[in-house]
């Protein structure tokens, strides 16, 4: 029931001078299946992403003898994150600041033109109730006989029931927990450790949280999620605007609404009478249990199901379909006034807007992906002491280097340092080549820190607190270069 | 503000109840709280009742309720300390048996050590030596190229555990004597050989300078320990007077102050106070600060 039915309700409770309660328990939803276009694109997109989420974890993709060879893989022990091709090291998680920005854009992108299809088609929490609906369904009949079995006394046949929904609800819910893990380690090793029992406890209690939320949220929460805890829709309700497309009920064609025997009393005596046969059907199929025909609505997801419910009533009862159907409410107003539609507008500001943003986001991504560095060098000089004056008068500065090697293969870096005339750089048990630069050992995709010392004869030492230099890092192999600024401090 | 009926107002607009409350005109609504939402709330009044049952909660005079599980912060504190010990035990059993030699060889251990070094560094020697090992005035530079009483492993070792004119039979004990407090050489003589020393480390001088007669005085009271052409001794701690490495600075007021006082900077023994294991990494990691010998 929705909160505005609710409302009215409890309206009307007030006005019959009876109590309001303080709380109010959720109201029983049985939604009706219904086949249609829009079930349709539902079915396919609820195939299509719960695949992709149970089954991705498996995908290989081979990076290296030593590097995993899982497609998508959080490895949190390792600090990295896998993508296919891509990977991701802790300090490059901007990234994901990137795809967080990229959601946010297009999912009011996506509001603009055509309102709240994340949460009618795309959500989570959409797909696993949809999910655990159908089972319903095939468990325990369509609305008809679940509304007729919630009244009946409990029996073994009920019982029996009720059990095979609860474990097939739990199977699910299980499963989706598993997946989850896998994503954070080797999966099949993981699937042979789970099996046998010898998995990390920490994997356990994951599976244990999410196969809790996804039986709770999607088989007890459904639409009391999206209507209560869910900030996107106050969100969206703000973002919207009368050239959206929105799952609309046309009032303009439907009202005055009336049974066909009623309607057709009333037209033959002049009145002006509207398609809307006053069915229940768009209601009775509805998720979270709205009347469309009251107009846009909080705890509508706009998920076209009326839609294709509707549109089967008005082919049975031979009227043209669509008299609820993606709809501008600026149309709707038109009609009502016997003007002429607006052809639907995509093309807006806010769509312009909010489409650019998202090139320019995606375009730094790529820019930032297609010229990530294979090695990378950083230096920390000491704090403590500045500078140490040696015996002969020389000045040593002490740093802290740090060489990242991502490439797949373990590598010799040229470390030498530049930008100070004489200075020799030195690091204790390191190799040096002709040209005095420190050969250095880097393991694949691995980051090494190195204590180095650079030591200023004597004979260089001018009058001054401090001096520019450059550390720079050769890898002979695949050219790469880098360098990184730094001081060197004198008394 | 109206009490009575208070229930029975509704909202014409939202077609909701009000609170009754009602300022200037202005109501509020009474909206309802979803059931699940006051379910949570109930189950987390229980779940805090069980806690403080279960766990340490309610404050009393001197004490407090230690909760039926007996479990306690302290406690768990020491149950991971320990159980860091056992999974450090094995590296810290080849740590005391290797020699400082077979360490510094081996990276696995080196690397250990230098970290454990590390810390012991800055809980016992940083308060003097400085966090990074830079020294200041008195309190020997570990970074540096100039050892004192010698920057092998075995010399550094040595030092750490038997400290530097310290209540220790092993201790280094040579010390610089008062020339000047205790009447071995005069004002004019003192400045003499002052200036005498700058000069051995090409530091400018006076005009007036006569480091003849500092010369001198230096080959017979100074070159003992400092050595005829002021090098040092590492035998005697006698520092290297003709390097730019000054433990109390190379001004001539500085060089006189020590003339005349004397000096004998003390460095505890750490012998009895760290265990063998701690001295290595200590060693190890104070030969790395700058480069031992």
């Amino acid at each position: 029931m929705s909160v505005r039915q609710q409302q009215l309700d409890d309206a009307a409770l007030a006005e019959s001078g009876v109590e309001i309660p303080l709380y109010a328990s959720s109201k029983a939803i049985y939604p009706q299946s219904v086949e249609g276009r829009y079930r349709k694109i539902k079915w396919a997109i609820l195939f299509v992403a719960l695949g992709v989420y149970y089954f991705l974890p498996f995908v290989r993709w081979d990076r290296g003898v030593d590097a995993p060879s899982q497609a998508v893989l959080v490895d949190i022990a390792n600090h990295r994150f896998y993508f296919f091709f891509i990977e991701i090291w802790p300090q490059e998680f901007y990234y994901v600041t990137g795809l967080l920005i990229l959601a946010a854009f297009s999912l009011f992108l996506m509001n603009s033109l055509a309102g709240r299809i994340w949460c009618g088609y795309l959500c989570p929490q959409t797909v696993w109730t949809d999910l655990f609906l159908t089972v319903e369904r095939w468990v325990e009949g369509d609305r008809r006989e679940r509304m007729m079995k919630a009244n009946q006394p409990f029996n073994l046949e009920r019982f029996t029931e009720l059990l095979l929904k609860h474990s097939t609800w739990l199977l699910i819910a299980w499963w989706t927990g598993g997946a989850w893990v896998l994503y954070f380690a080797d999966a099949p090793t993981l699937v042979y450790k789970l099996a046998t029992f010898q998995g990390e406890p920490v994997a356990y209690v994951w599976i244990a949280i999410l196969t809790f939320t996804t039986y709770f949220l999607a088989g007890f929460m459904r639409e009391q999620v999206c209507t209560y805890m869910c900030p996107w829709p106050r969100i969206q309700a703000a973002l919207i605007d009368e050239w959206a497309l929105n799952v609309t009920y046309r009032y303009d064609r439907g009202e005055p609404r009336g049974s066909l025997k009623k309607n057709a009393a009333l037209k033959s005596t002049g009145v002006k009478t509207g398609d809307c046969v006053d069915c229940q059907q768009c209601v009775n199929v509805c998720p979270t249990g709205v009347d469309i025909r009251d107009g846009l609505q909080i705890d509508c997801i706009q998920c076209g199901l009326c839609i294709d419910a509707c549109d089967n009533i008005m082919t049975r009862v031979g009227r043209p379909t669509g008299l609820i159907a993606y709809d501008t409410q600026i149309n709707v107003e038109r009609r009502q006034n016997g003007l002429q539609e607006h052809p639907v507008k995509l093309i807006r500001p806010r769509t312009v807007l909010y489409a650019t943003l998202i090139v320019f986001v995606g375009s730094l991504m790529l820019i930032a992906l297609a010229t990530r560095k294979m090695i990378e060098l950083s230096a920390l000089h000491d704090r403590n002491p500045q500078y140490v004056t040696l015996s002969d008068g020389s000045i040593r500065n002490g740093y802290t280097l740090r060489l990242i090697n991502r490439q797949a293969q373990e590598r010799v870096f040229l470390v030498g340092v530049e930008g100070l005339a004489g200075a020799r750089i030195e690091s204790s048990g390191l190799p040096a080549d002709s040209s005095g630069r420190l050969m250095v050992s880097v393991g694949h995709d691995q980051t090494l820190e190195l204590r180095v010392l650079i030591t200023l004869p004597v004979s260089r030492v001018e009058d001054v607190e401090s001096q520019d230099l450059a550390f720079r890092a050769v890898e002979p192999i695949s050219g790469a270069v880098t360098t990184v600024a730094d001081h060197f401090f004198l008394p | 503000m109206t009490e009575s009926g208070a229930h029975k107002h509704v909202d014409a607009h939202s077609g909701m109840g009000t609170t009754g409350h009602e300022w200037d005109g202005i109501r509020e609504l009474n909206t309802p709280l979803p059931r699940w939402w006051l379910n949570i709330l109930y189950a987390t009044i229980v779940w805090a009742v069980f806690y403080c049952i279960a766990y340490p909660a309610i404050p009393l005079i001197q004490s407090f309720t230690p909760g039926v599980l007996g479990w306690s912060s302290r406690q768990s504190v020491n149950d991971e300390l320990a159980s860091l010990r056992a999974q450090r035990e094995p590296i810290v059993a080849a740590l005391s048996q290797a020699s400082l030699d077979e360490i510094a060889h081996n990276p696995q251990l080196r690397t250990f050590a230098m970290a454990q070094g590390k810390a012991a560094f800055a809980n016992n020697c940083a308060p003097c030596h400085g966090a990074g090992g830079g020294g200041s005035k008195g309190y020997a530079n570990l970074n540096d190229d100039d050892w004192l009483w010698g920057g092998t492993l075995e010399q550094i070792s040595a030092t750490i555990t038997h400290g530097v004119r310290a209540d220790d039979d092993l201790s280094h004990a040579g010390m610089m004597p008062a020339f000047g407090r205790e009447g071995m050489l005069d004002e004019q003589q003192i400045s003499n050989v002052a200036d005498y020393v700058r000069s051995l480390s090409h530091l400018p001088l006076p005009a007036q300078a006569n480091l003849a007669a500092g010369a001198a005085i230096f080959s017979e009271n100074c070159a003992a320990c400092h050595g005829a052409d002021g090098h040092g001794d590492m035998e005697l701690g006698a520092p290297n007077l003709a390097d730019a490495i000054w433990l109390y600075g190379s001004d001539k007021a500085t060089i006189v102050e020590g003339l005349v006082n004397g000096r004998g900077g003390v460095m505890p023994a750490w012998g009895g106070r760290l265990d063998a294991t701690t001295i290595k990494a200590l060693t190890i990691y104070v030969h790395a600060l700058g480069g031992g010998q």
